[in-house]
């Protein structure tokens, strides 16, 4: 990238026109991950029910952040943006269980 | 500051008389008038503010109660903080001079989102009145801490001041939201983001910092109002809450905001130091990177807060170590400056002197903090008036003094008038003087065990008590002569140039007081630190210090 | 446009309504879709970390009482959370529709996606105040005495539940309302097929309100 360039340049003019089709399926796959996080806390896993349960619900909303509000095709700039705040709280929750894992 | 007539030597028309009457500030969407109406709202707040402290000191120049009793310094106290914390320190330089000279800096003629700029001042305000009618009310006593459990059992009125930091978070929010944008979305042709300001860099980060962090604050005191009003225990351990969860949400946000008040201060130093050396910054990248790293690693650091308060030992040892690496980039900005400085042709104006202050008094408050970074050392100091001198240092001396730095250094442009430069030594030597004898004391008396908070001391203490409160008679005559000379200077003062210091950064471009639009087409955009370049403002001061410096 | 410079002064031609001028300004910020959309995420930031705290307080309490919390989720219906879960999941399709209906310059369908977006909102809204009743009708709300005879890990379980159940739905109610205006601003044209940043923002704030759904079902209904 050239020094005067500017970082949000709008490569596209045009808003990129995604295929009705395309919101139809991932709602299709949101629905069905939803079916799936429901029947895994029927199945007893004890301690990992947690961990099953945040992952179904981290991969529905990648589908919802990436399709949905356009993360996929937007400039880069906002994929930085999103990734520093989704690192700071992960970084919040990650210290407070500095302390919460150790009492 | 509407007046027109007094001013026949100013531009003709200029941001401040290009509307009149009070309704056309109060719906103004010029980044410049919402500038200064900024400025007076902070002025006037840092004003009360001190006087609560020269209050508290008057009430501790002597062993016993002198005028105040424990209940009413709670008070006080309580007062002083909030006040000098939401109202002043957090949204001053970011909010004037943010405000006024980032757009200008840039190469813009406003903010991204001008109106929603006026709703934030109108969000601060809000938050002031709130704020103040919480002292009709009876006022707080909780400290600006608001700690649970006390905060949620004490008789007083908590919800008006919580309700009130709430309204002011939001003030700071859409300020660094709006500046966020600006900075990716204004920019003239040519300024790339190597071209910028370090005042923009600074003030880019602190943005950031307020957008992630403040939420957090604002749900936790809605938390404790929820508790407080529907008997629910979150935070209350007599119904399965933890209280330290509290501790941990406060500082999640609130050591942040130390660094969104320092920031904007080593920002101001880092256009301050380069124009009065007439030397190139030394270190550009590393000043720009070390305001986002400071950014970054101060948000690990929190629980430093919290050493005594209960934490697990490897929570504690885990954050003790994080907070010796946040004094790294800081150390890299003051090295920066040194270097800057080393060879420069050196002009000691008021400005400089503010920023020579601030790098002493920062780096007093710096070292200071690193002690009670040490876990041992602070299980010792915790709760001790060293604590009190510590952060009198980093924010005082160090947001505060960058506070009146900015105003020294961005005046003349501001209102196009000049102050009276002897009255500024004057007023800034006796603040410097006053500011040591009144917060150095503190440091030994908190060693030898004087405890924070508290409205009598034993007469052990007395003389350290005494020498800070005659510290405090002489640092408020000081500040009080530093604001006169400028409020004198807006009516009175010698018509300023257009580039009174020789600076090279886009501001000085632009017309003394500036046009409501400053930029009629894209400004020639240059490096921000090269005084060679005498295409700003006069020959005369743009080409001088550079070659000697050279020498 | 390629570069900054183009951005404020191109787009000048439509300028922001509400703010007259009479010539072409330099720098002064205009219709910049960009610059909206980036204020926008910021904005949702807040949200993000907002919502957040409430999950670190949920975490650190579900560390602290894991059993007890796990009781108290199997008090929760799953089908009526299911069934909420669906409905939004839903809603969110039909914002989005409606973004992509506008951009291909069909507004009826648009309008028709937004109604259909306000009606699963309602509905949720519905679904949930029935679910509260529920609760309230065997004496469980914020600081009842039931609930405070129980056991602290339950107390504190109902205790976030009605906090972050309750600001979701607060989320939800204030989404429906802002679909509501920009339904209006489409029909009257304020909002076009040119000009469609402001609808792209209300859809993704509700897409946000969405998201914070999506955990908070498995969080209070699933760990049982
Ligand atoms: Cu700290």
């Amino acid at each position: 990238m050239d020094a005067a360039a500017h970082d949000t340049h709008d490569a596209h003019d045009e808003p990129h026109l995604t295929p009705y089709s395309v919101y139809v399926g991932i709602w299709l796959a949101l629905i069905a991950l939803t079916g799936v996080t429901v029947l895994a806390s029927v199945v007893d896993m004890k301690h990992q029910a947690i961990f099953v349960a945040l992952f179904v619900a981290t991969a529905k909303s990648t589908l919802v952040v990436l399709y949905f509000m356009h993360i996929a095709f937007e400039n880069r700039v906002f994929w930085w943006f999103l990734l520093s705040a989704i690192a700071t709280f992960v970084i919040f929750v990650l210290l407070t269980f500095a302390d919460y894992a150790y009492r | 500051m509407s007046s027109d007539t007094a001013m026949p030597d100013l531009p003709e028309t200029n941001y401040i008389n290009a509307e009149k009457g009070l309704k056309s500030w109060l719906t103004t969407i010029d980044h410049k008038r919402i500038a200064l109406m900024y400025l007076i709202a902070i002025g006037g707040f840092f004003v009360v503010a001190m006087g609560l402290g020269f209050m508290m000191r008057l009430e501790l120049l002597n062993p016993g109660e002198q005028f105040l009793d424990g209940a009413a310094y709670n008070r006080v106290l309580t007062l002083h903080g909030v006040i000098m914390i939401f109202l002043f320190i957090i949204p001053s330089i970011p909010a004037v001079f943010g405000n006024f000279c980032l757009p200008i800096m840039l190469g813009a003629n406003d903010v991204s989102f001008p109106r929603l700029n006026l709703a934030s001042w109108y969000f601060y305000i809000a938050g002031a009145i709130v704020a103040l009618f919480s002292v009709a009310a009876g006022g707080v006593d909780t400290g600006w801490t608001f700690y649970v459990p006390y905060s949620a059992n004490t008789d007083a009125n908590v919800m008006l001041p919580m309700f009130a930091a709430f309204l002011l978070g939001w003030s700071s929010i859409l300020t660094g939201l709006n500046f966020i944008v600006t900075t990716h979305r204004l920019r003239a042709p040519g300024m790339g983001w190597r071209q910028m300001p370090l005042f923009v860099w600074g003030i880019y980060a602190t943005s950031w910092i307020a957008v992630l962090a403040t939420p957090v604050i604002g749900i936790t005191l809605v938390l404790v109002l929820i508790e407080r009003y529907m008997g629910i225990g979150i935070f209350n351990a007599t119904m399965g809450g933890d209280p330290i969860l509290f501790q941990h949400l406060f500082w999640i946000y609130s050591h942040p905001a130390v660094y969104v008040m320092v920031l904007p201060a080593m920002a101001v130093v880092s256009e301050i130091v380069p124009v009065f050396s007439q030397k190139r910054i030394f270190g550009y990248r590393f000043i720009a990177m070390s305001s986002i790293a400071i950014a970054a690693i101060g948000s690990l650091v929190w629980a430093h807060h919290m050493f005594t308060s209960g934490m697990a030992d490897e929570g504690r040892i885990i954050f003790s170590f994080l907070t010796f690496f946040v004094s790294v980039p800081s150390a890299v900005k003051v090295f920066n400056w040194l270097a800057t400085m080393y060879k420069g042709s050196i002009k000691v104006d008021p400005p400089m002197l503010f920023a020579f202050a601030f790098i002493f008094l920062f780096s007093i408050g710096g070292f200071t903090g690193l002690l009670q970074g040490a876990l041992s050392v602070d299980i010792h100091l915790h709760d001790t008036a060293f604590i009190v001198a510590h952060f009198h240092y980093t924010m005082f001396g160090g947001t505060g003094v960058m506070f009146f730095g900015a105003m020294y250094y961005w005046w003349p442009k501001m209102f196009g008038r000049m102050y009276n430069r002897t009255m500024a030594y004057v007023g800034f030597a006796m603040f410097f003087v006053g500011f040591n004898t009144l917060y150095f004391p503190l440091f030994i008396a908190g060693l030898k065990g004087m405890p924070r908070r508290y409205a009598d001391y034993l007469p052990e203490y007395h003389s350290y008590h005494a020498l800070s409160t005659v510290g405090s008679w002489i640092m408020v005559t000081g500040i009080l002569i530093l604001f006169a000379n400028l409020i004198w200077a807006i009516k009175r003062g010698k018509r300023a140039e257009r580039n009174p210091w020789g600076g090279a950064t886009l501001e000085w471009a632009v017309a003394s007081p500036p046009a409501t639009h400053q930029f009629d087409g894209p400004p020639e955009v240059g490096e921000p630190y090269d005084y060679k370049i005498p295409h700003l403002g006069d020959d005369e001061s743009a080409g001088s210090g550079a070659d000697e410096g050279k020498a | 446009m390629s570069d900054a410079t183009a951005t404020p002064a191109e787009l000048h031609g439509h300028e922001d309504h509400g703010h007259e001028d009479h010539e072409a300004h330099y720098g002064v910020p205009g219709y910049d879709p960009t610059a909206s959309k980036m204020g926008m995420w910021l904005f949702l930031f807040t949200e993000l970390l907002l919502f957040g705290t409430l999950f670190i307080v949920f975490a650190a309490y579900f560390y602290k009482f894991p059993t007890y919390f796990m009781e108290a989720s199997s008090s929760l219906n799953i089908p009526v959370g299911g069934f909420n879960t669906v409905v939004l999941l839903t809603s969110s399709l039909t914002m989005a529709l409606a973004i992509a209906a506008l951009q291909r310059g069909n507004v009826k369908l648009s309008v028709k996606m937004l109604n259909a977006t306000i009606g699963f909102a309602v509905l949720f809204c519905i679904v949930k105040a029935f679910e509260w009743g529920g609760k309230f009708e065997h004496g469980i709300w914020p600081g009842s005495d039931h609930v405070s005879a129980m056991e602290f890990g339950q107390q504190v379980f109902y205790s976030l539940y009605f906090v972050m159940t309750g600001f979701h739905a607060l989320h939800v109610i204030i989404g429906a309302g802002l679909i509501l205006w920009v339904k209006k601003r489409t029909l009257n044209g304020t909002i076009s097929q040119e000009r469609l940043v402001l609808m792209e923002n209300i859809g993704l704030y509700w897409h946000l309100v969405d998201l914070v759904w999506i955990f908070l079902f498995p969080l209070y209904y699933l760990i049982s």
